[in-house]
C-alpha cells in the first residue's frame, strides 16, 4: 500500500462484475455437487455476460472434505467449472472459507497474475452431517458434551455478562434477519409468518440460545467473476470495486483467547479499513453482511469490527440501527441465520456486499449504498476474512 | 525424576455413510446398470465417454446425449491385485482393469476375474458379469470376465462410436441417490505432552505445562505454547478445584451422549491454569449454576476424565479473578 506509489507498481484494482447464487434449500436432491456449483457459476457468468473462455483461472472453496465425504472435490469439479487447462486452486479456512476464497481470487487479479478469475464456494450439507464431521471421536480426548450450539452458547453468556445486554437482544436479531430473508429470493428460510413472539417462544436449546436464533443447514453455492480495470470497462452492469481485503487467524483455543472479541477479527477489520481509508466505519460504511451463525454474534461482531465501542454493540441492535431501514443495515440478505451452506456462507456475505454497491440487491437493496463490508469467520473464531467494496474504484 | 510414560497409541476409525444426490446423468447411468444397460455420453465432437459425465472435460459444455454401449470391451491396461482388501469387488485375487467398452472412446475402471496375472493381457476381450441382485450402483457390475479367445487388434475392438446407440436415459423408478459408506483407519497418538497428562489423570491429578516465555499454564498441555511458539516442559499441577467461568444449559440430547437433559455444560478454570477446560456441572440444580461458582471434580471408577464437577462449597469467585479465562 504505502510502497505502491506509481501506476506501474500499484495493485491492479479488482472489480466484481458477475454474481450468481443457487436458491439455497435444505436439500438439493435433484443435482449432483457438480450440478450445484455449475448452476451458481453459470449465473455469475451470465450476470457478467461472459463465457467460460473469458475465465483465466478458477478459485474454489468449501469447508472440510468430511462434510460431503468427497476427498479433494475440486478435482472432479474442474469439468463443471470449465477449469480444464487453466489454473485451479482450492482454499480451505473452515467457516470463513467463502471469504478467503474470494480474497485469494481477488489477489490473483490485484497482482496481475490473471485478468479474470471465477471464484466459487459451496456446501451440500444434505450429503452428510457437519456436526459429525466436526466431532470425530478422537481417542483419549474428552468429547464435547454439548452438541452444535453448545460450543457457542457459553461465549454468548460471556458477552451478556461483560456488557449487561438484556436477554432479548438475540431475538431481535433473529426476527430482523428472518424478515430480511423474505426480501431475498435466494435465502433458504422464508418464514412468512415470523413474529418476534414466535422467536422468543421458540425452544431454548442451549440456554441462552433459542432454536430460532440458530442458523439452518443448507445446500447451496455462490460464485463471482472478478476482473481487472479493462474487464470492468466491458462490464454490462455496474461493477463493485474492492477497496480493501484482509485475512487473519489465531488458534482456536489459547491462554488469553477472547472469544467475545477475538483479536484476529479486530486486526483484520483494522487492516481492511486502513487499506480503504475508513476512519469511522459506523458513518462511512452503508451496509454490512457479517457472519452471524447465532443471533448474538451480531452485537458481538458490531464491537469486534469497530462499529460500536466495547460493550455497546447491543445498543445498536436494540435501537433498530441494524434494521434494513436503519442507518447501519446488517445482513439485509437475511444472513447466515437464514441461509447456511457452510463453505459458501462467507462468499455469500462478500457477494451480497457487492450486490449492494452495484445496486443489484433487488428487494433488499439499501438505497444509495456506496460502501459495504463483507465479513466471514470460522473454525471456532480461528479464521477471519473480510472485504470492503464500493461503487467506484479505489483512488490511487 | 521418573521416566516419561510410553507414548500412547490407539486405533482411530472414521466411518460415515455419505449420501449422494446423483443428478440426471449419474442417475441414468446407475439406473441403467440395474437394468443391465451400460450407458455412456456423447460429446459435441462425437466422442463417447464412459462412465458418462455431466460436463465435457474439454469444452465445459453440458452433456446429456446418452448412448447405450455393448457389455463387451477391451482391456487397455491392468494391474494384478494379489491380496484383495475389505470392500473391494472380489474376495479372490483379481486384476484391476481399465476396460474400453465397444463403442466408447474412454475406459472404465473395474475388476477382472482371472485365474492369475499370466492370464491377463492388454488387448484381451472381456465382458460384463452382472451381479445377480442389482440396485443401481457400480457394484451392479460384479466384475468383468474374459470373453472369447481372440485379442482385439491394435485399434482394440469395435471402432469408437460405431457400437453406441442413442438412449433417452429414461427408466421406471430411477435411482436418484446412493449411499457411499466411507471408512478410514488411522492409528492415533496423542504425543508426549498429552500422554503425560493422561498418565497423571489416571491418578486423578491434573498436570499442565508452563510456557517459559509467557508463564501461562496449559491444560491439557500441547508440548508448545501457541502464542509464544516455544516448547513447554515445566510440569505444573493445577486444581483440583476451579471456577465456572461461563456455561450453557443443554436442553436437547446430543447424538451419542447419554446424559439426561437439562444439564449444564461449563468452562472451568482450574486453579492455576492459564485457560479453561470444559465439563459438566452436577450436584446442584441446573438453574442455580452461575458464573463464578466454585467447583471440584467428581470421579467415577475407571473414568479417564472427571465424570462431572460439583460445587465445592466455597464462596463464588469474584468476576475479576476469572474474566480473562472465559
Amino acid at each position: 500500500m504505502s510502497a505502491a506509489s506509481t501506476a506501474g507498481t500499484a495493485k491492479e484494482p479488482v472489480a466484481v462484475v458477475g454474481i450468481g447464487q443457487t436458491k439455497h434449500v435444505a436439500a438439493r436432491r435433484d443435482v449432483s455437487i457438480a450440478g450445484l456449483v455449475r448452476e451458481a457459476a453459470r449465473r455469475a457468468l451470465d450476470d457478467a455476460e461472459s463465457t467460460w473462455a473469458d475465465i483465466d483461472a478458477v478459485v474454489i472453496g468449501k469447508a472440510p472434505d468430511f462434510f460431503e465425504g468427497v476427498m479433494m472435490p475440486e478435482l472432479y469439479l474442474a469439468d463443471a467449472l470449465g477449469a480444464v487447462g487453466k489454473p485451479m486452486l482450492r482454499v480451505h479456512t473452515a467457516g470463513s472459507v467463502g471469504g478467503s476464497t474470494a480474497l485469494v481470487a481477488a489477489n490473483l487479479v490485484a497482482a496481475r497474475v490473471h485478468r479474470t478469475v471465477l471464484t466459487l464456494a459451496f456446501e451440500k450439507q444434505s450429503e452428510s452431517n457437519a456436526m459429525w464431521g466436526l466431532s470425530l471421536p478422537v481417542p483419549f480426548q474428552q468429547p464435547l458434551l454439548a452438541g452444535a450450539g453448545g460450543f457457542f452458547a457459553p461465549h454468548v453468556r460471556a458477552y451478556m455478562r461483560r456488557t449487561g445486554a438484556p436477554d432479548t437482544i438475540g431475538s431481535l436479531v433473529a426476527y430482523k434477519d428472518r424478515r430480511n430473508a423474505l426480501k431475498n429470493p435466494y435465502a433458504h428460510l422464508h418464514e412468512h409468518d415470523i413474529t418476534l413472539e414466535k422467536v422468543q417462544s421458540s425452544p431454548m436449546l442451549w440456554d441462552p440460545i433459542r432454536y430460532s436464533e440458530t442458523c439452518p443447514s443448507s445446500d447451496g453455492a455462490c460464485a463471482m467473476v472478478l476482473t481487472d480495470r479493462a474487464g470492468a470497462a466491458r462490464s454490462p452492469r455496474p461493477p463493485a470495486w474492492m477497496l480493501g481485503g484482509a485475512m487473519r487467524s489465531e488458534p482456536t483455543l489459547f491462554a488469553g483467547k477472547d472469544f467475545v472479541s477475538p483479536r484476529a477479527g479486530r486486526d483484520c477489520a483494522a487492516d481492511v479499513y486502513r487499506q480503504a481509508g475508513i476512519t469511522d466505519p459506523r458513518r462511512q460504511i452503508d451496509a454490512v453482511e457479517m457472519y452471524v451463525p447465532f443471533s448474538w454474534y451480531e452485537p458481538m461482531w458490531l464491537e469486534n469490527l469497530g462499529f460500536a465501542e466495547e460493550g455497546e454493540g447491543w445498543k445498536l441492535t436494540e435501537a433498530g440501527v441494524t434494521e434494513i431501514d436503519g442507518d447501519l443495515p446488517v445482513n439485509p440478505s437475511g444472513g447466515v441465520l437464514s441461509t447456511n451452506p457452510i463453505g459458501a456462507s462467507g462468499m455469500i456475505r462478500f457477494a451480497e456486499a457487492a450486490l449492494q454497491v452495484r445496486g443489484q440487491a433487488g428487494e433488499h437493496q439499501i438505497e444509495g449504498a456506496r460502501t459495504a463490508l463483507g465479513h466471514a469467520y470460522g473454525g471456532g473464531a480461528q479464521f477471519f476474512s473480510m472485504w470492503l467494496v464500493g461503487d467506484r474504484p479505489p483512488t490511487a | 525424576m521418573t521416566a516419561a510414560p510410553e507414548t500412547l497409541r490407539a486405533p482411530f476409525v472414521v466411518e460415515f455413510p455419505f449420501t449422494r444426490s446423483l443428478g440426471p446423468v449419474q442417475s441414468a447411468f446407475l439406473t441403467g446398470l440395474r437394468e443391465r444397460v451400460l450407458l455412456g455420453v456423447r460429446t459435441e465432437t462425437g466422442r463417447v465417454l464412459v462412465p458418462p459425465v455431466e460436463y465435457d472435460p474439454e469444452t465445459a459444455a453440458e452433456l446429456r446425449d446418452l448412448v447405450e454401449l455393448a457389455p463387451t470391451g477391451t482391456v487397455t491396461t491392468w494391474a494384478w491385485n494379489p491380496e484383495p482388501r475389505r470392500g473391494q469387488p472380489l474376495t479372490t485375487p483379481f486384476a484391476w482393469v481399465l476396460v474400453r467398452p465397444d463403442g466408447a472412446d474412454t475406459a472404465l475402471l473395474h475388476a477382472l476375474d482371472a485365474p492369475g496375472p499370466e492370464s491377463v493381457r492388454t488387448g484381451m476381450r472381456v465382458r460384463i458379469r452382472w451381479a445377480a441382485e442389482r440396485q443401481g450402483a457400480i457394484t451392479d457390475i460384479a466384475c468383468f470376465e474374459p470373453y472369447g479367445n481372440a485379442d482385439a487388434g491394435e485399434e482394440g475392438g469395435a471402432a469408437a462410436g460405431t457400437g453406441a446407440r442413442p438412449h433417452d436415459g429414461v427408466f421406471d423408478q430411477p435411482v436418484t441417490g446412493i449411499v457411499t459408506p466411507a471408512r478410514l483407519d488411522y492409528t492415533y497418538t496423542p504425543g508426549r505432552a498429552q500422554t503425560a497428562w493422561l498418565h497423571d489423570l489416571a491418578e486423578r491429578r491434573t498436570v499442565g505445562e508452563r510456557c517459559p516465555s509467557c508463564a501461562k499454564v496449559y491444560v491439557p498441555p500441547r508440548g508448545a505454547c501457541p502464542t509464544c511458539g516455544v516448547a513447554t516442559t515445566e510440569r505444573v499441577e493445577v486444581g483440583p478445584r476451579g471456577t465456572v467461568t461461563t456455561f450453557c444449559i443443554v436442553n436437547i440430547k446430543a447424538k451419542n451422549l447419554d446424559i439426561e437433559v437439562p444439564y449444564v455444560y461449563a468452562h472451568i478454570a482450574l486453579d492455576g491454569a492459564g485457560l479453561a477446560l470444559h465439563g459438566r456441572i452436577g450436584g446442584i440444580p441446573y438453574d442455580q449454576v452461575r458464573m463464578g461458582l466454585r467447583v471440584e471434580p467428581v470421579w467415577t471408577e475407571g473414568g479417564r476424565y472427571p465424570d462431572h464437577y460439583r460445587p465445592s462449597g466455597e464462596p463464588d469467585a469474584d468476576y475479576g479473578t476469572y474474566k480473562e479465562l472465559l
